[in-house]
């Protein structure tokens, strides 16, 4: 039996759409993750710890809360989202940007860690030593520090990844469970498992979530150790 | 030329120097904690000081009364750290071109291959630095800073990590550099044998201060700076030139006042090398002694002596136009009615000179 079969259309459905989200969702919060790890790992600045406990609140409040706070301020009538579609018309609420954009902000604080942690393990001796041979700040990052975190960056990104797979509560606050439009995979097992007769399908699904998640690991792993390998310079 | 004048305060220690550094090598020679990196972090732009100014060929790195901040990448100053700081992602020929980017020059494959023939790296360029060894890296981390074109090298004990064995590895390539680059160099040492061998001119340190600068033969065999050096590696430096090889093994070499001997096969004749002789390994006499071992006896001028706490003295004698210090007791310097003026004979074994102190002028 193919595949193709063995989905129906709306676990399909469900699951290309959580793989699209999550893929936006990891790509575009990435620029913004490094500096903002970098900004925490290298910055001397007055709202350093400010700026670290925004990064982590959707780590610690309810995702509900997230969710709630990104309809209130990313909704048609909250102020960054009625300004962006009323100049832009990118509108999030209810369409899959703005599951993207819930999955983003809840995976954030963990890419922003991986990354944190990486850079931190720079030595910096490295980037004072690319200043005196001319690179400016700008250019010691793009060819000393980048380089050397790329097996955080990766690793960051795949947690993020993952994280942006498996969420739910903010998503569902956000831009409800509208199938084809904002049903994730989670989403769509909760659906499922609501009306009867479901639960095949969302044991369809829960083996998916299994196979990706695993599959994003062993990839992640074999990432990371290839980077090592080749910056540890043999 | 660089010149140098700085007041900065760190925690429990401040420095306050003011120096010159012309061509040549100029060695900036104290124990840790004198102040010496503090000083070339400042020239490098990697510390901003309290107080001062930086000046290469008359242009401001720093000057904070005009308020003149250079940053580091725009200082053209090459840096040759102690721990060597290669690029582990990069390859060699990537780490020794990565300057290159920078600076503006067109690529210069005669340069590039110059610079490596001149440290014998070329069999290196493939490899990562996790794949060299310390003297290895040394040497790259020597070219990287080459290569990108300085107006200055900074050297901070660039082998102070290395053993014996790789010192005088290095040692030889350092000369060369300092003999055919048309660059500046400060190199900071706690090394006396290494100043002896390579400075032009040297600076002493001691708790942030610069207690004697000059000419290096003037310093390295002044009486007065024998504290700083430390009694038991103190010694004065002399400038011979190879006459012959003998077959016994021992090399001749004819310096202003005499006739030297040393073990081994040197360098070919002619060719003008420098030899470092520790004041310990001096002895002293009144009339030429007979029926003595040691070969190399010079006829010499007691010129100072300096008399210390403990039972040393330390004689500084004019033996043709070389100074030779001598370490000896306060008890001989008496019974031989030693002092300024005395016609005496200085006397050392063959064997006490080692290999690492015998180098070529700059």
């Amino acid at each position: 039996m193919a595949p193709m079969d063995w989905l129906g259309p709306a676990e399909w459905n469900a699951l290309a759409l959580s793989l699209r989200v999550s893929f936006w969702a990891t790509l575009v919060s990435l620029p913004p993750g490094i500096l903002v790890a970098h900004a925490l790992a290298r910055g001397n600045f007055p709202g350093r710890q400010l700026l670290n406990g925004i990064v982590h609140l959707p780590l610690i409040l309810p995702p509900v809360v997230t969710g709630y706070l990104l309809l209130l301020t990313f909704g048609t009538r909250g102020p960054i989202g009625g300004f962006l579609s009323e100049t832009f018309g990118i509108v999030f609420a209810f369409r899959w940007t703005g599951a993207a954009l819930a999955a983003g902000v809840m995976a954030f604080p963990l890419m922003v860690r991986a990354i944190r942690l990486s850079i931190e393990a720079v030595d910096p001796k490295l980037e004072q030593a690319g200043a005196t041979l001319g690179a400016s700040r700008l250019w010691v990052f793009l060819t000393v520090t980048l380089p050397l975190i790329l097996p955080g960056i990766i690793a960051g990104s795949i947690l993020a990844f993952a994280k942006a797979m498996g969420e739910f509560g903010a998503t569902i606050t956000f831009v409800s469970n509208i199938p084809g439009q904002t049903q994730t995979v989670p989403s769509a097992i909760y659906a499922f498992l609501q009306v009867p007769g479901g639960e095949s399908s969302a044991l369809r699904l829960v083996v998916i979530s299994v196979a990706v998640a695993m599959t994003a690991l062993l990839v992640s792993e074999l990432v990371a150790t290839r980077v090592a390998r080749r910056i540890g310079g043999r | 030329m660089l010149h140098v004048s700085l007041r900065h305060a760190l925690s429990g220690f401040s420095l306050d120097v003011d120096f010159t550094a012309p061509a040549g090598v100029t060695a900036l020679f104290g124990r840790s904690g004198s102040g010496k990196t503090t000083v070339v972090n400042a020239v490098a732009g990697l510390l901003k000081p309290h107080e001062g100014r930086v000046a290469i060929n008359g242009g401001d790195l720093v000057d904070t009364a005009r308020r003149i901040w250079v940053p580091p990448h725009k200082r053209r100053v090459g840096y040759v750290f102690q721990e060597g700081r290669l690029f582990p992602h990069l390859t060699v020929r990537q780490n020794l071109t990565y300057g290159r980017w920078f600076s503006g020059a067109a690529r210069d494959a005669a340069e590039f291959d110059r610079v490596v023939s001149l440290l014998g790296i070329g069999g290196l360029l493939g490899r990562h630095p996790g794949a060299l060894s310390g003297g290895e890296k040394q040497r790259v981390a020597i070219g990287r800073a080459l290569l990108s074109r300085p107006r200055l090298l900074l050297m901070d004990e660039p082998l102070a990590a290395l053993d014996e064995a790789r010192k005088s590895e290095i040692l030889p390539y350092l000369e060369r550099i300092r003999d055919e680059e048309d660059v500046p160099i400060l190199y900071v040492s706690h090394s006396i044998a290494e100043v002896a061998r390579l400075a032009t001119t040297v600076v002493v340190l001691e708790g942030g201060q610069v207690v004697r600068a000059g000419p290096a033969a003037e310093i390295l065999s002044d009486p007065e700076a024998v504290p700083a050096f430390g009694v038991r590696q103190a010694g004065s430096v002399l400038t011979g030139r190879v006459v012959r090889h003998h077959p016994d093994d021992l090399t001749e070499v004819a310096v202003s006042a005499g006739s030297l001997f040393l073990p081994g096969w040197l360098a070919e004749p002619d060719t003008v090398i420098r030899i470092r002789i520790e004041a310990q390994d001096v002895m002293l006499a009144r009339s030429r002694p007979q029926d003595i071992s040691a070969l190399n006896i010079l006829p010499a001028t007691v010129s100072a002596l300096r008399r210390g706490q403990g039972p040393g003295v330390v004689v500084q004698l004019q033996a043709g136009e070389d100074r030779i210090l001598a370490r000896i007791t306060r008890r001989s310097a008496d019974a031989l009615g030693l002092e300024p003026g005395t016609l005496c004979f200085a006397i050392t074994k063959t064997v006490s000179v080692a290999p690492v102190d015998i180098g070529t002028p700059g």
